[in-house]
This record gives C-alpha cells, structure tokens and sequence, in this order.
C-alpha cells in the first residue's frame, strides 16, 4: 500500500500547487467565460468541459483549491488550537477542571458536526471566513477528547515524573515533555479533519453559506451544476471527484501518521 | 443495575439540558435582528410601537427570565414561535418529522445492511484482493460528499437509466436515492468497526478451539465471532443517530424533500432562532436517548458486563 501513500501526497501536493500557482495549470480565466463556448463536454481543449456561461471548469476547479484548503486549514487551525488547549488543561490538571472539560466536550459531540457549524453561522453570518471558523468549532470536541486522553497517558510516564521530581515547574514540564509526546496522534487526526473540513465547507458552500458566486469554491461550483444535470454530467461530477481524492488522500495521510505515531 | 441505569439516565439530562443552554446562549448572541429584519418592510406598515410589542412578544423581559421562560417552555413541549412563519415551532417540526423519520430510519437500516456485508464478505473471503478492496470501501464511503453522490444518483438513475422518476413516482420510488445517499456516508464507522471488531475475535484463542471441534468457518463467524464483535459496533452505531439528522440536512435539500434537514435549511438562512434551537436540541435529545438505550443493551447483550457491575 506504499503507492497508495505516495499517490495520496502526490494528491494534496498538486492541490496545494493549484491553491499557489494556479496559472501553471491553466491558462483559462474562471470568472470570465466565452458564451460562444458554453456547455462543451470534456475534451482536449476543456479538460472538464465547460459551464453554463461558457468558463473552463477545470479552470475554476483548479483557482477554487486556494478557497477550499485554505478553509480547511482555517477550520483545522481553530479545532486544533481550541481542542488541544482544552484537552491539555483537562488532562494535566486533572480534578474538577478535567470533568468540566469533558461534560462541556460531551455536550458539543451530542451536537452533531453540521449543525453545530449551522448555529455557528447563524451567528457569525456567511461567508468563507465564517464557514471555516464554523466548522473549526465542530471539530474541537474531537480534538479535546484525543488530546487528553494522551496528555493522561503520557503525564503517568516515567520520564515526566522524573521531570516534576527533578525540580521541572509545571507549565515547562508540560511543554518541553508532555506537549511533544501527545502530539503524535493529534496530528494524524488533524490531517483526518483536514479532509473532513473539505467535505464539510464543501457542503457548507453548496448549501450556499459559503463563497458567494462567482467565486469557484467546490462546493457552488457543485451547485452550480445542478440546473445542468440532465444534459451535462461533467458540471457536477467531475469537481466532486476531486474532492474525493483530496479527502480519500487527507484519510491515507492521516493513518500513516497515525500509525508511525503508535 | 438499577444505580448504573439511574447514573447514565441522569447523566443524559444533564448533557441534553447543558446541550439546550448552550445552544440558546449562542444563538441570543445573534448580532443581527432577526425580528427587525422580518417586520421593519414598510409594505408591511408596522408602527414602531408595534414592532415594539412584536418584540416584546417573543421576548420576556429579562434575559434570566427569558431563559427560564423558553426552557420551562421546552420542557412542556411548547417551542416558542418560528420568526419566519409566525407559527408554532412544534407544528412545524410535527409537519417535517414523520418524512424525516421515514428517511432516517431507512437510512439506518441500509447502513447497518452495507456495514454487515462489507465486514461479513471482508472477513470470510480468503482472497485477498477482495478482502483488501471491501476493506477499503469505508475510506471511500466517509470521502464522498453526501450531496454530489446524490445528485450523481440522479443523474445515474434517473436521467441516464430512467429507473426513478425525478419528479412523481411512488413514495417508495422516491424514498430510493435520498435512502442510498443518507445511508453510505453512515454505514462507513459502522462497517469499519464492525471488521476490526471480528479481526479482534478472531485473534481470540477460542476461535482456534471451535475450528478444531469441526465447526465450519461460516458457523464460527456467525455463531461466535460475529456475536462478539457486535458490542462495539453498537456503540459506532448510536453514535451515527447524530450524523443521521445532520445528514438528512443535505440530503433534504438535494432531493427537495420537506423534512427536518429542510426545515434546518431554511431556519439558517432566515435566522430562525426559535425553530435552530428546537432543531438542535431534537438532534441532541435523540443522540442522547439513542446512546443511553445502546449502554442499556450493553449488560443485556454481554452477561460478563453485568456480572462486572
């Protein structure tokens, strides 16, 4: 399954090239479009057809990746950060504040991902900002849960009770010892919950809370092509399968990062 | 017995009321005026005494007060008023339930079915390329977007194959695709920890045992490994009761169904506070209940749980 590994990183490497260089890819302009060519199907020419008002698809699946992934790691950024500092004050102090914590983690997992990311824009309002901050919140319980559960297995290690017993002050020992050595499976889960943010502001901007047209994000450009759906399939499958392989290689990511980490 | 059930029954309140608190807190920090948006229209020729009232209506004085006025209101079944509509929230998640549940519920049933052929054919085929494509087939499950592999199945089986009617049909003809496309993103956790769970029991010294008595491989998968396996497979099981609700949101929306999902939809993109909040406790009550009857089961099913407590 090693080729499998190699083609997930070549997967998000090529995406991540769109989201920086994306001119390298494609010479097309994906706001303007040339009606005259409009709704061609997949070709030499147009690798994924064209749309509706005659834009290169392939061109605005390729421009979008920069609103797509930097979403992600918006949302990635907010769960981790908010997550791991919760789970790492609950599962080093122990006591009062670690049931606080976890009641508070068990009431936002009894809220299922979408919606809390629909309350949370709700009150934030739409927008690609706000859809990535929405789903970041969505994912802090997860975060929390696994961080803690590390931060406990590594705290009863030896080498950080010879770290408190040799002088070490909290917040350092906690640092330099506890910090690194439970972060290995946080960060397997963060590249899990990378792909889960594509999936989940993808349907997010498909329900039409995220970019406002016509701007090329995955999830409108996928609604965008529903009107079409009777006579030009390449509109909406052909973006949707490259949001399959970016969220298909984040999970083969995620694993091998996970198992190196155990 | 009776100590654990009272404990995680007790527990399931407490989560479900703190769930409540929590989402009411959030959406009153709501900046926008969702009631000052709806009635400020001059077509509608409100004075501002009487939006004033409108206000007032929906509001009841205190922020303490209005909290223990829409809690006690929660508790007695009355949700408040949809600001959108201007009619009760229970009417309107009455009238969007039952298509929901329908959906849901086949939804579920369709996952667990996908679940238990994946693992059961990973696990008794002794090929190992097939066992390595099922296994695999989960990854791919949780990495298609619910709404494009719906509007794939219409394009497939409707437009291409003609097999579903886009609009019309039998109630069971439309309950098809939105089914499938509820159930795949679900039945990917269940089948995962499904196969796990029978690899784990076959690594048992038991199984070696019963080979050795004649048992056929079928009878010890079925009759032993299986039955073993199934405990945390229930866990993973309620535990996509949440997912489901969440799920019927895009599904709703993609096969213009009018359910919950729908209803969700449409209270995002109005700022109904009212109806969001009664949504989100619905999705929290029934992940609660879920998870509290699957801990329930769990001694039932396994007498060595029940003999440990």
């Amino acid at each position: 399954m090693r080729a499998g590994l190699i083609l997930s990183w070549t997967v998000i490497a090529v995406v991540l090239l769109w989201a920086v260089v994306p001119g390298l890819f494609t010479g097309y302009d994906p706001i303007a479009g040339v009606p005259v060519e409009k709704l061609q199907a997949p070709s030499g020419q147009h690798l994924f057809g064209t749309d509706a008002v005659g834009r290169d698809v392939f061109a605005r699946v390729v421009h979008g990746a920069v609103n797509s992934l930097s979403g992600a790691f918006v949302a990635v950024a907010v769960g981790l950060l908010l997550g791991t500092l919760l789970g790492l004050l609950a599962g080093s102090l122990g006591g009062v504040t670690d049931a606080a914590v976890m009641r508070v983690v068990d009431v936002l997992l009894s809220v299922p991902g979408l919606l809390l990311a629909l309350v949370m824009i709700i009150l934030l309002g739409p927008g690609t900002v706000n859809v990535a901050v929405a789903v970041g919140v969505g994912s802090v319980a997860a975060f929390a849960r696994l961080s803690r559960s590390e931060v406990v297995r590594v705290r009863r290690t030896d080498y950080v009770e010879a770290a408190f017993g040799s002088g070490g002050r909290f917040t350092a020992v906690l640092w330099r010892h506890v910090l690194p050595n439970s972060l290995g499976p946080v960060v397997a889960l963060a590249a899990l919950q990378f792909g889960v943010a594509i999936l989940a502001i993808s349907t997010l901007g498909f329900l039409g809370y995220g970019a406002e047209p016509p701007t090329p994000e995955w999830g409108l450009l996928i609604a965008e092509g529903r009107n079409y759906l009777a006579t030009s399939w390449w509109l909406t499958t052909l973006p949707g399968a490259v949001v399959v392989a970016v969220v298909l290689a984040a999970g083969r990511i995620s694993r091998s990062i996970a198992k190196e980490s155990s | 017995m009776t100590r654990y059930l009272l404990t995680r029954a007790g527990q399931a309140v407490l989560v479900l009321w703190a769930a409540f608190t929590a989402s009411y807190v959030l959406l009153q920090l709501l900046p926008g005026d969702s009631i000052l948006i709806k009635f400020q229209n001059p077509e509608l020729g409100l004075s501002p005494q009487q939006i004033a009232d409108i206000r007032a209506y929906y509001s009841g004085g205190s922020p303490i007060g209005e909290y223990l006025r829409t809690l006690s209101g929660f508790l007695t079944g009355g949700f408040g008023y949809s600001i959108d509509t201007g009619t009760p929230v229970v009417e309107r998640l009455g009238e969007a339930l039952p298509e929901t549940a329908r959906l849901a519920s086949a939804a579920f049933a369709l996952a667990v079915l996908l679940a238990v052929v994946i693992a059961f054919v990973a696990s008794y085929s002794r090929t190992s390329w097939l066992r390595g494509a099922l296994l695999s087939v989960p990854s791919l499950f949780i990495s298609v977007p619910a709404f494009w592999l719906g509007i794939l199945l219409i394009q497939v089986f409707s437009f291409r194959l003609r097999l579903v009617p886009v609009i019309g049909g039998g109630e069971l003809q439309q309950l098809v695709l939105p089914v499938v496309t509820l159930a795949v993103p679900i039945s990917a956790p269940i089948a995962q920890v499904l196969a796990r769970g029978i690899d784990q029991v076959y690594a048992q010294p038991f199984v070696p045992v019963i080979a050795a008595k004649g048992a056929t491989r079928w009878w010890i998968l079925w009759r032993h490994v299986a039955r073993n396996a199934v405990l945390p497979t229930l866990t993973v099981a309620g535990l996509t009761f949440g997912e489901l609700i969440a799920g019927s949101v895009v599904t709703e929306t993609v096969f213009g169904r009018n359910g919950i999902g729908r209803l969700t939809e449409q209270a995002v993109t109005a700022q109904d506070t009212p109806v969001m909040l009664a949504v989100v406790v619905l999705a929290a009550a029934v992940f609660v209940l879920v998870n509290l009857v699957v801990d329930v089961l769990f001694p039932v099913l396994d007498p060595r749980l029940k003999a440990a407590s």
